[in-house]
């Protein structure tokens, strides 16, 4: 919005562009996309709140000190930041233009993606097996909301990942594709935060409380 | 069929489903079904079908959807209002022994569908219609940031809607009261589909919400016009803007809260149980977190609406235009601040009270600002009664009374003895009524010639203009009276028979509204039959100052040939001012995004998935979530989504125009 709003040359008042360019195609989509991180940051944090209030909550049944098993929980945890770093190198090798190491560093985010889906599923069989439900208590709905939005929002970050590597495949880095993989670079980042937030809050306090 | 198999095709769904033994919904049925196959089948007499579907249904263009919107806001308003009818008809009915003539069962549907359907479906789309309609316009942009997105949250909106209706007539509705507050709405005690049809019909549509929620965020952010600053907006986009924030920081608290009744219900969880350590309070807490913001996304673009009809209205610049954006501005952040007030009773303790009681008090200040500067901004102004100012005179009459009565609730010791009653039921309908829904009809006799190219008729506006007002009052003001004397909302019959006349002074008043309901249906008939002696050709019927009226009406879908460049808040009076001509060569192609069936697509498939999870049809659930994802996901390989409209076009139209105006002189 750099154009001449004073008067003309003249001192004729301008109320119209006679030349106009449009906006250049995604003008307002990095700030719509972090104005959706926001509002998905508000569905965390009424969680976390939920959690807050409900988290001790037990029930007379477990307590995180039973349940949790920190060491799992650290690899899961570095899973998650090792495809935060590999989304990085993504998205270096893509400013270079370089589509195949961009797959490649895709397709390593991916896998340290799904390892971590993996893990957190391990995690759940053998709660649930012990006998610690999300039905058990108000403590385990909590946390196994929580923590299971995340994953499920990680699962959808994996489709739409494998969504992108078709796209890049198919199109090349073009403006579009750029874009898109710029939007789900916030994405994973922002799940990522999140997911210090549950490290912190959920597991690591849940072992003090 | 055995009935293993019948259950995993059907669910719970059955014949024993459909409410053949309550005649007054058979009747509804009967009436809703011959009118549906009438449309129906008029629609494809005319061959209305390929039309409605090219023009309308795939439509990216703001207009349209904003006016789509506020068609679904009107339909849904006969519907709400007829439970409305149906519940002071009991109410007045229900005495000296008598059980009047609804159920249990069916009133307690009644009442909350009313509170649903008001809500999300009538105020909702009426308030998303107008802010669809009119803010590109007024920021001289040539339609939202996201247009696909656009059509999409309209389509999720109706599928909301589509779920409210279908449990009219499949099943039954939530007999909870408008927020389900549990334990009532658990499982336990609410084991049939009404409170799951509340669920999903609200997720279906709360996702149309948030996403236009953050469509018009960055509308108004990003494409105002050359030399629109901020401060240079005018207050109808502001507090668009604010009602749009606002929005994206609450509905996904709904989501969340109903997504967790729906885990308590579906899964078995104990997140809002009484035992198991779960907390029905929380429930409360959290969806009003969510509901005090909606009140102010409800009425902060109706403040806006009389903002513009105000200032046209006086001939007058706006008075306080800064106050006016720092009084929204401060709405905004402290509509956060005071949710506490809807449940003073529930036991938080004398300070978490006073402090909830306090901020409550303190909005009513920007409030009355804002009620100070639509006054000076008529002192000394040459006001014209049309019927846009008729609406707003009276809504300012009506809100400052709504106004007084939620001060007085906002004190924590009266709120005990008014909590739940009557009065609070007179309180906030005065409000929504008073501000909300007067603000909606300003604003739609305000801008339906921008709309349509022609007036509306004024006889019969005027009618239903004084048909509603009295009715309002005659409706509520009793309502006060008895929330005075103890009566609390929600009750089918009454033992004492002095109250009688109380409600059926309320029930005639809900009779005038009627009135005043099909004199403004009457009133669109009426104009849409003398067009011709309503036109207008001019784009300016009257005389106004913001941009949207710079441009001819109906506007061209590409609203405006050339960018506007803005100079003064209100940009349109100053164009006039300064003797601008309309440019009438050197038209150009016009870059413009293309429709798409995508949205109505997957809204149709989300309704299904909610019909699917309602009826425990898991099959219909799963299939259409995958479907959905298949049709989303097809959607992302389509890398061309719009198109120019070639320079001949744009001079046709522009020089149809031309020819226009030199007729009108």
């Amino acid at each position: 919005m750099t154009v001449a709003v004073n008067p003309s040359q003249t001192g004729e008042p301008v109320f119209y562009l006679a030349e106009e360019h449009p906006h250049p195609e995604g003008w307002s989509t990095s700030l719509g996309f972090w104005i959706y991180l926001m509002s998905d940051c508000l569905i965390f944090a009424i969680l976390f709140a939920t959690f807050g209030v409900l988290g001790g909550n037990y029930a007379a049944g477990p307590a995180p000190k039973d349940l949790f098993d920190l060491n799992l929980v650290a690899v899961n945890t570095s899973m998650l930041l090792l495809s935060s770093i590999t989304y990085g190198f993504a998205m270096l090798t893509m400013q270079q233009n370089k589509v195949a190491q961009t797959q490649v560093w895709l397709a390593i985010t991916g896998l340290f993606g799904l390892a971590f889906i993996g893990i957190e599923l391990t995690e759940f069989a053998h709660m649930i097996h012990e006998g610690a439900t999300p039905q058990r208590s108000a403590f385990l709905s909590a946390f196994f909301t929580l923590v299971g939005t995340h994953g499920l929002h990680v699962s959808c970050g994996l489709i739409w990942l494998v969504t992108l590597m078709v796209q890049v495949q198919k199109f090349g880095l073009i403006e579009a594709n750029r874009r898109r993989l710029m939007c789900l670079s916030m994405f994973w980042h922002f799940l990522d935060v999140v997911w210090i937030g549950v490290f912190t809050f959920v597991y690591l306090l849940g072992v003090l409380r | 069929m055995s009935p293993d198999l019948l259950k995993l095709i059907f669910g719970r769904l059955g014949f024993e489903s459909l409410p053949l033994h309550e005649p007054i919904v058979v009747g509804t049925f009967a009436v809703v079904a011959l009118g549906g196959a009438a449309l129906l089948g008029g629609l494809t007499y005319f061959r209305l079908w390929g039309y409605l579907w090219r023009e309308w249904f795939t439509t990216v263009d703001h207009k349209r959807i904003g006016i789509m919107y506020m068609i679904l806001g009107i339909v849904m308003l006969l519907r709400g209002f007829a439970d409305a009818l149906m519940m002071r008809g009991q109410q007045m009915l229900a005495f000296g022994g008598s059980e009047g003539y609804l159920n249990a069962h069916h009133y307690d549907q009644v009442f909350t569908a009313h509170g649903v359907i008001m809500i999300f479906f009538v105020a909702m789309p009426l308030v998303t219609g107008l802010m669809n309609y009119v803010v590109p316009l007024q920021i001289g942009a040539r339609d939202v940031s996201f247009p696909f997105l656009n059509n999409f949250s309209f389509w999720m909106t109706v599928g909301g809607a589509v779920l409210v209706m279908a449990s009219l007539f499949i099943g039954e509705f939530a007999r909870t009261g408008w927020l389900a507050y549990p334990p009532l709405s658990n499982i336990g005690y609410s084991p049939d589909v009404g409170v799951d049809y509340y669920i999903w019909a609200l997720q279906v549509a709360g996702v149309g919400t948030t996403l236009s929620g953050i469509n018009l965020i960055c509308t108004i952010v990003k494409l105002r016009c050359p030399g629109m600053t901020m401060m240079k907006m005018p207050v109808f986009t502001w507090t668009s803007l604010c009602t749009n924030v606002l929005i994206v920081a609450s509905f996904p608290v709904l989501t969340v809260v109903l997504a967790l009744l729906s885990l308590d219900r579906y899964v078995g969880t104990n997140f809002f149980t009484n035992d198991f350590g779960g907390s029905p309070m929380m429930y409360v807490n959290l969806i009003w977190i969510w509901g005090h913001p909606e009140v102010y996304i409800l009425v902060l673009p109706a403040f806006g609406i009389f903002s513009e009809v105000t200032s046209t209205f006086s001939g007058k610049r706006l008075f306080g235009y800064t106050s006016m954006v720092y009084a929204t501005v401060v709405i905004t952040i402290l509509s956060y601040l005071v949710w506490l007030h809807h449940f003073f009773t529930m036991g938080s303790g004398a300070s978490v009270n006073s402090f909830f009681g306090i901020t409550t008090m303190i909005i009513s200040i920007p409030t009355g600002a804002k009620m100070f500067n639509w006054l000076f901004t008529m002192y000394r102004g040459r006001i014209r009664y049309e019927l846009p100012m008729m609406w707003t005179i009276a809504f300012m009459l009506t809100f400052v009374v709504g106004g007084m009565t939620g001060v007085l609730l906002a004190v924590p010791p009266a709120d005990f003895v008014l909590h739940n009653s009557l009065f609070l039921i007179a309180h906030f309908h005065n409000v929504i009524i008073g501000g909300v829904v007067f603000g909606a009809f300003a604003g739609i006799s305000y801008w339906f010639p921008k709309a349509f190219g022609f007036k509306l008729d004024p006889f019969w506006g005027k009618l239903s203009f004084w048909f509603w007002v009295t009715g309002f009052y005659l409706a509520f003001m009793p309502l006060y009276v008895l929330g005075l004397m103890g009566v609390t909302r929600r009750l089918r019959v009454f033992d004492d028979p002095s109250l009688q006349i109380w409600f059926v002074i309320a029930a005639i008043g809900a009779f005038l509204v009627l009135l005043g309901i099909l004199c403004m249906l009457m009133q669109f008939a009426v104009s849409f039959l003398r067009r011709e002696q309503l036109k207008d050709v001019t784009g300016d019927p009257w005389d106004a100052r913001t941009l949207e009226w710079a441009t001819s009406s109906p506007p061209p879908d590409y609203n405006f040939a050339f960018t506007p460049v803005v100079h003064d808040n209100d940009a349109w009076w100053d164009m006039k001012k300064r003797g601008y001509q309309r440019p009438l060569t050197g038209f150009r192609p016009i870059h413009m995004p293309s429709s798409t069936g995508t949205g109505i697509i997957l809204a149709g498939l989300a309704t299904a998935m909610g019909f699917g999870l309602i009826w425990y049809i898991w099959w219909l659930a799963a299939a259409s979530f995958a479907a959905m994802l298949v049709v989303g996901i097809g959607h992302t390989f389509n890398y061309h989504r719009d198109f120019d409209i070639p320079a001949e076009d744009v001079i046709r139209t522009e020089d149809a125009r031309t020819k226009l105006l030199a007729g009108a002189r």
